[in-house]
């Protein structure tokens, strides 16, 4: 597993008695209060002052919630453009801003392996803050456990998270209609590929970093230009092809797209060529797939090529009322064939 | 079985013994054993299955395929006008 | 890529499709004996795009999924035992046994790591002296010379802890039992362009000159493949046979000496069975004398496993375009590709599974293929 760089990381007092989590650091006693009090609480809350107790209390604006959750078991922990912190933070805000809802508020679980190294847990929950403050969100409660030497591979991270879905916005998979256009905003692979080049078994070299970004100011402003749009998808596990499968199936609609629209990247194109995968399924941590009813796209295009999450956005395809649930690509030569949700994971191949 | 793909070599070096090198495919490098082609060099082009070169690259050939298909094309199109100009 | 891309050219694509268009005057029947070149076909569209007199009948080229069901319990066999750490390709991972896959054995606490190299998992046993590793060492003869020097690489280290699991299968047994076989519906075959990377070309002179079979050595791009494909059609219209290089820019006569080398002093030939097709003589490689230490079935007690194939499994006749897939009572009740019962529905690429992904769009173009063919 690549190394985490933990020069300059410096070990709050006083969890210096440690160099390593303990088993006692989920116990409930004072090695857990200071690992809240002295690592949670200041990278979370800044020097804010915070009461702590059983579970945060806060005011949000009346209206319908929008509420997520994902569990986060990466490997490896650190990989080329991030880290198992910034995705379970990125992740969670983008699965609520694919509601159309602001996200403002995330809860942060950890289940560390006894024996990780503390700077490890240090530098992760630091790459957890700051991607919180680029996110404008406030991690406000969590919880930590600590499990026997051998498990959580390091450390899992679950965090859930809330956002308010603004007045008359209703975005999900069954809104989709024939005829809206399918947009995707950037290019695919690089999340997955850069994970993939660190794991042990395959490891590959490239320059190639994680896409992980949050995406709710992307999706703000999409709804800025034009508020209708039917459907949005964060492109994670799986890939486009499980967005698309999961919405077309949801919504018992068919969709229809053009391998040639879709944009991958030169270094992506290349890791899947030698490995025998298919871009269009593998994770993306900073991309979104939107639908959108023909009246709009010029409007959406345009706010998502003004934003930095959006410059690549193009039109990848439509939604048909044919092959209801199927997916149908059409090939560079001009052909078509149906796109199935594959039964798991990618795994390399030879043949 | 047939999933192999053309790269280039950048480095050469021994591991033990064995002959490997670092291939970049487009940019995306891996370390392969050169066992099997163990004259190929830097700059050279072999296609790669499983961690292994296995055949050197043909540059001067690929090109004339390339250009072959490209007659034909050409050709085709040919056929294609006296096709539709034929009364 | 290089050297790729420049293969994938859409309009040169269309002028090749015109050229075969254009000669075509009869039905034929082309076979491709490659996993690769399947997936080349079907991923980008190829045979739908062919004229209707041109039938692709894609024959047992995936090492994958022509593994005996024997073989793959013997691999659940070994990966259940404590201790071992059982390495396989990706593709292996999901291959139905009798029971279960190696996923399932998996998370049954069995540990099962996906290798891109056979290298890879000699570094495995390297590194850890106290377990035992084995390899599963599939494929035709494109991946046997990196599986060859995984054991000599492990002999020449003194390693004791690893062992290879081998199932190769050769591909020239393979088509002489197709064209040789009494209801032989192929009229003429694309060779496996990486295989004879390896091999060279010459095994397929002497098939020709039997059968009078065109033979024309082909890659994998979609301009590679319409090429195999044009010359093919060239020589059946024009009433000859011969063999063809359509893959220069990789493939020699000769082949790669060093590899072949390699092969022979790790190998023996030997009978195989082949998953859907049954046994084939000659057709496989297994460990030669010398390094038969390294045999796993031997080490791990496996050799008397052996599982009949399903009896509703027509794999075969699929597999030789004797049946088409939706014609075998099987087809899409008792086997699917979540549950599939033999070679052709294992693979994604197999002739039943891609049937059953194209029937759902109801493509007419396989149905209309049957009555077009008057032979």
């Amino acid at each position: 597993m690549p190394e985490a760089d933990l020069s300059g990381w410096t070990c709050p007092l006083p969890l210096r008695d440690y160099d390593r989590i303990v088993i006692g650091h989920g116990g409930g006693g004072q090695l857990s209060s200071e690992l809240v009090e002295h690592l949670f609480v200041p990278a979370f809350n800044g020097t804010d002052d915070v009461e702590l107790h059983d579970a945060a209390t806060f005011d949000v604006a009346a209206g319908r919630l929008a509420f997520s959750t994902d569990s986060y078991v990466v490997q490896p922990l650190f990989f080329p453009g991030g880290c198992i912190g910034d995705l379970a933070v990125n992740g969670t805000v983008n699965d609520v801003a694919m509601t159309g809802a602001r996200p403002t508020t995330l809860s942060a679980g950890f289940i560390l392996e006894e024996g990780l190294e503390l700077g490890v847990l240090g530098r992760v929950v630091e790459a957890m803050a700051a991607a919180a403050r680029a996110a404008d969100v406030r991690i406000v409660t969590g919880d930590t456990k600590v499990v026997n030497a051998g498990q959580a591979d390091g450390m899992y991270v679950n965090t859930a998270g809330i956002g308010v879905v603004p007045e008359g916005i209703d975005i999900r998979p069954s809104c989709a209609r024939p005829g809206d256009a399918i947009i995707l905003s950037g290019p695919i692979g690089a999340h997955g590929i850069a994970v993939m080049s660190s794991r042990e078994g395959l490891e590959f070299g490239t320059d190639l970093e994680s896409d992980s970004a949050p995406l709710h100011g992307l999706v703000a402003a999409m709804l800025d230009a034009f508020a209708d749009v039917h459907v949005l998808r964060d492109a994670t596990r799986g890939g486009v092809t499980a967005s698309l499968c999961e919405i077309s199936n949801t919504a018992h609609l068919g969709v229809e797209y053009e391998e040639t629209s879709v944009p991958v990247p030169a270094a992506v194109a290349a890791a899947c060529s030698f490995l025998g995968l298919d871009a269009m399924g593998i994770a993306n941590e900073g991309r979104l797939v939107a639908m959108v009813p023909p009246e709009g796209v010029d409007q959406v295009m345009d706010a998502m090529h003004g934003h930095p999450q959006g410059r690549d956005a193009c039109v990848i395809g439509r939604v048909v009322e044919e092959h209801p649930g199927l997916v149908v690509a059409r090939t560079a030569l001009g052909a078509s064939r149906v796109v199935d949700l594959p039964l798991g994971e990618q795994l390399p191949r030879i043949c | 079985m047939c999933l192999a793909v053309p790269g280039q070599i950048i480095e050469t070096r021994e591991e033990a013994g064995i002959p490997m090198a670092t291939i970049s495919f487009d940019g995306i490098r891996k370390d392969i054993c050169l066992a099997y082609l163990p004259d190929l060099g830097v700059g050279d082009y072999a296609i790669v299955h499983v961690g292994f070169a296995i055949s050197k690259i043909d540059e001067a050939s690929a090109l004339e395929t390339l250009e072959m298909f490209r007659e034909l094309g050409v050709l085709d199109d040919e056929l294609a006008l006296d096709e539709a100009s034929d009364p | 890529m290089k050297y790729l891309d420049e293969f994938n050219d859409p309009e040169l694509a269309g002028a090749l499709f015109d050229d075969i268009a254009r000669m075509t005057t009869k039905p034929w029947s082309i076979m491709e004996v490659c996993g690769g070149q399947t997936h080349s076909i079907i991923r980008n569209g190829i045979d739908q795009l062919l004229p209707d007199a041109i039938e692709l009948i894609h024959g047992p080229g995936c090492p994958v999924c022509v593994t005996p069901l024997g073989m793959i319990d013997k691999a659940l066999e070994i990966a259940s035992r404590p201790g071992v750490i059982f390495c396989s390709f990706g593709d292996m991972l999901r291959v139905p046994g009798s029971a279960q896959d190696l996923f399932q054995v998996r998370s049954e606490g069995g540990d099962v790591r996906v290798v891109y190299s056979p290298l890879d998992a000699v570094q495995l046993a390297v590194e850890n002296p106290d377990r035992e590793v084995v390899f599963f060492a599939i494929g035709f003869e494109t991946t046997a010379p990196a599986n060859a020097m995984a054991v000599h690489v492990a002999e020449q280290r003194g390693l004791t802890n690893f062992s290879a699991l081998v199932s190769h299968v050769l591909v020239p047994p393979a088509i002489e039992a197709i064209v040789s076989s009494p209801h032989n519906r192929v009229d003429g075959f694309l060779a496996a362009g990486h295989v004879c990377s390896v091999m060279g070309t010459w095994q397929y002179g002497p098939l020709v000159e039997a059968f009078g079979v065109p033979v024309v050595v082909t890659g994998f791009e979609p301009l590679d493949v319409l090429e195999g494909i044009r010359r093919v059609v060239r020589q059946l219209e024009a009433g000859t046979a011969q063999l063809e290089n359509a893959y220069e820019r990789v493939v020699t006569d000769e082949g790669n000496i060093a590899a072949q080398d390699m092969l022979a002093e790790v190998f023996e030939v030997c009978d195989r069975r082949w998953r859907g097709v049954g046994e084939i003589p000659r057709s496989g490689w297994r460990l030669a004398e010398r390094y038969c230490g390294f045999d796993a079935e031997v080490r791990f007690g496996v050799s008397d496993i052996d599982t009949p194939e399903s009896a509703s499994c027509r794999s075969g006749d699929v597999l030789q375009g004797l049946i088409k897939p939706h014609e075998c009572p099987a087809f899409g009740t008792e086997c699917t590709p979540r549950h599939p019962l033999g070679a052709t529905m294992v693979s994604s690429e197999g002739a039943c599974a891609a049937y059953y992904h194209y029937r759902r769009l109801d493509l007419p173009v396989e149905a209309a293929r049957t009555s077009d063919v008057s032979r």
